[in-house]
């Protein structure tokens, strides 16, 4: 494992835009006036003339979006992920999605992870919204590593893309000199046979510390890094239900229509197994600081190891 | 324009307004109002004023047309079948199962449509994007957008509108239909969008208002949109919906309805009989 690095996938996401730019010129970025939260700023202060401030008005800097990808250009699009894919969702829906143009939509300040500024802004419902929209690709990466290649993914697909980033600086647990992403395909972490689990985004490494704690008492837990919500890894998901016969699945969004029921839906048409779903309960947030939240919501390693223990 | 160029194009309007009935008609649903009053205008664009090639449709320097008020198409299509974009043919399928021609613009399917439109408010951001675009990217398209009046109750065209003037864009010309009428009534009644040319002057617009069935003054508009320099042009055309057919003319009603066999033939006698009177 790489050495500890604690790094927002957002700023991540900053400094990935601005290595991409570098080789390509139809990259522009636009933002809503949150260009220092969702860290376009950084590429912003790179290639001033190729980014574009909308103000706060999301649904048109959608619209504008839409508009450059038709023209041929390949926009990112960052605001929070509630006024990206909330406030804009029929924007995204409407002129993005519909007419499958190249536009890559980046929501930051995700999950209850947000912290202070509380429910209205912590959004849980994104990668819901998001799979609704055929021909979407959901990407939500787990650490600074898997960020950088995301947005290199993003950018090589041709069609709409939406990526999750958390504004919690988090430990980067990827080993950058033995990683590859690829959309779509989810990547094991840990092998085991005891039960599966299968984990999206900021608290994949919670639930890597929870499966190795695990382990030291005996539960030989299988844990898999699903860095795609849609298209959805089927394949590694139906070998998962064969081999270990019970699923848990770990999000930072609501436990309605994000990872834990797309996992669902493909082991119940294919093998149909239990599945578990953790995650915000259909609750909205609230305030207070990011990791004591992750904690009282059983986010963290100790709640996904004592939930994971209790489901056994 | 001289006189046969006007006379022209008043013919092919006449039959960009039959074209409409014939699909309204055997779509059995549709918006023959607001189309009808849009088809001089998107007649002009199509046929004298944009630069675009039906055998090329897709060419990266060509002018682009937002059809903002999607529910239009009608004649959208219908001008876009006279210019060899598609066959008529196609117009007679329009909204059925497997036709080419949706209910409101496709542009994935659709040669000659440049946007994918229908939900209100959101084709002129989408123009916005691509007049954006020509700048970056140092092209001297320009790009229209069509919008209805009612369309502009809607936010999201004035938060377009802000973005539009904020980022100079003088190759965007922005035309809103005005016809008075919206499904629920008339505009007046229904939201009160009054003192709409100030309203764009405000958000940073160069504004002309003409009369939106005149093409001599549709023509002299688009020229001085042309000649504006570091803000985008708002044209309010004053129209009458349900132009050119007397028993749609400014009837709320006829906003979102097909005609009936009678009304049908009705229609398309008067238009025939337009037409007709300018060919003699």
């Amino acid at each position: 494992m790489a050495e500890s690095k604690k790094i927002a996938t957002r700023e991540s996401f900053g400094m990935a835009l601005c290595e991409l730019a570098k080789d390509h010129k139809d990259i522009v970025v636009l933002d809503a006036d949150l260009a220092a939260a969702t860290k376009t700023e950084i590429f912003k202060k790179a290639y001033p003339e190729r980014f574009f401030d909308c103000g706060i008005a999301e649904g048109n800097m959608i619209g504008v979006a839409a508009g450059l990808a038709a023209a041929g250009m390949v926009p990112f699009a960052a605001s929070f992920a509630m006024f990206a894919t909330g406030r804009a969702y029929e924007q995204v829906r409407n002129s993005v999605g519909y007419p499958h143009l190249n536009v890559k939509i980046a929501g930051s300040h995700a999950g209850i992870s947000v912290g202070e500024d509380g429910a209205t802004h912590q959004c849980c419902e994104d990668l819901a919204l998001m799979r609704t929209i055929p021909g979407m690709v959901v990407l939500n990466p787990a650490d600074h590593y898997e960020m950088i290649e995301a947005v290199k993914a993003a950018y090589a697909y041709n069609g709409p893309v939406y990526i999750r980033l958390g504004r919690l600086a988090i430990e980067s647990f990827n080993d950058p000199d033995n990683y590859s992403f690829e959309i779509g395909k989810g990547i094991t972490l840990e092998e085991g046979d005891d039960v599966t689990v299968i984990a999206t985004g900021l608290v994949v490494y919670e639930a890597l510390k929870a499966v190795r704690s695990l382990k030291e008492k005996g539960v030989n837990a299988r844990l898999i890094n699903m860095h795609t919500i849609k298209p959805i890894d089927k394949d590694i998901i139906i070998k998962a239900a064969k081999e270990t016969g019970k699923i848990i699945t770990v999000e930072e969004h609501n436990i309605i229509g994000g990872l834990g029921e797309a996992v669902a839906a493909v082991t119940s048409e294919n093998c149909p197994v239990p599945v578990y779903r953790i995650g915000v309960e259909d609750v909205f947030g609230h305030s207070g600081p990011a990791v004591g939240l992750l904690a009282e919501f059983g986010l963290d390693a100790a709640g996904i190891e004592k939930k994971i223990s209790e489901l056994l | 324009m001289d006189k046969s160029e006007l006379l022209e194009l008043k013919k092919t309007a006449c039959n960009v307004r039959l074209w409409t009935i014939e699909g309204v008609f055997n779509a059995k649903s549709g918006h023959p109002g607001g189309s009808l009053s849009a088809a001089d205008m998107m007649t002009y664009l199509y046929f004298k004023e944009m630069n675009v090639d039906p055998k090329n449709p897709k060419d990266p320097k060509r002018d682009r047309f937002v059809l903002s008020k999607g529910h239009c198409c009608p004649a959208l299509y219908a001008a876009l079948a006279l210019k060899g974009f598609f066959p008529t043919d196609e117009i007679k399928s329009l909204r059925h199962i497997g036709a080419m021609l949706q209910g409101h613009p496709d542009m994935k399917h659709t040669p000659g449509i440049d946007m994918s439109s229908g939900s209100l408010g959101q084709g002129i951001s989408a123009a916005c994007g691509m007049a954006l675009a020509a700048k970056l990217n140092g092209e001297s398209y320009r790009v229209y957008a069509m919008l209805g009046d009612g369309e502009c109750e809607e936010g999201q065209v004035w938060e377009a509108a802000m973005f539009a003037s904020h980022m100079k864009l003088d190759n965007l010309t922005v035309m809103v239909d005005f016809n008075g009428l919206q499904i629920d009534g008339t505009v007046a009644d229904v939201a009160g969008l009054d003192k709409l040319d100030e309203k764009f002057t405000s958000f940073g617009f160069e504004v002309i208002k003409i009369d939106g069935h005149d093409f001599e003054q549709i023509e002299a508009a688009l020229a001085k949109a042309k000649t504006v320099k570091n803000k985008p042009t708002a044209i309010i055309a004053a129209t009458v919906k349900g132009k050119g057919v007397s028993y749609m003319e400014n009837k709320v009603g006829w906003h979102g309805k097909a005609p009936n066999a009678d009304e049908y033939q009705t229609a398309m006698d008067e238009l025939r009989a337009q037409l007709k009177a300018m060919e003699a």
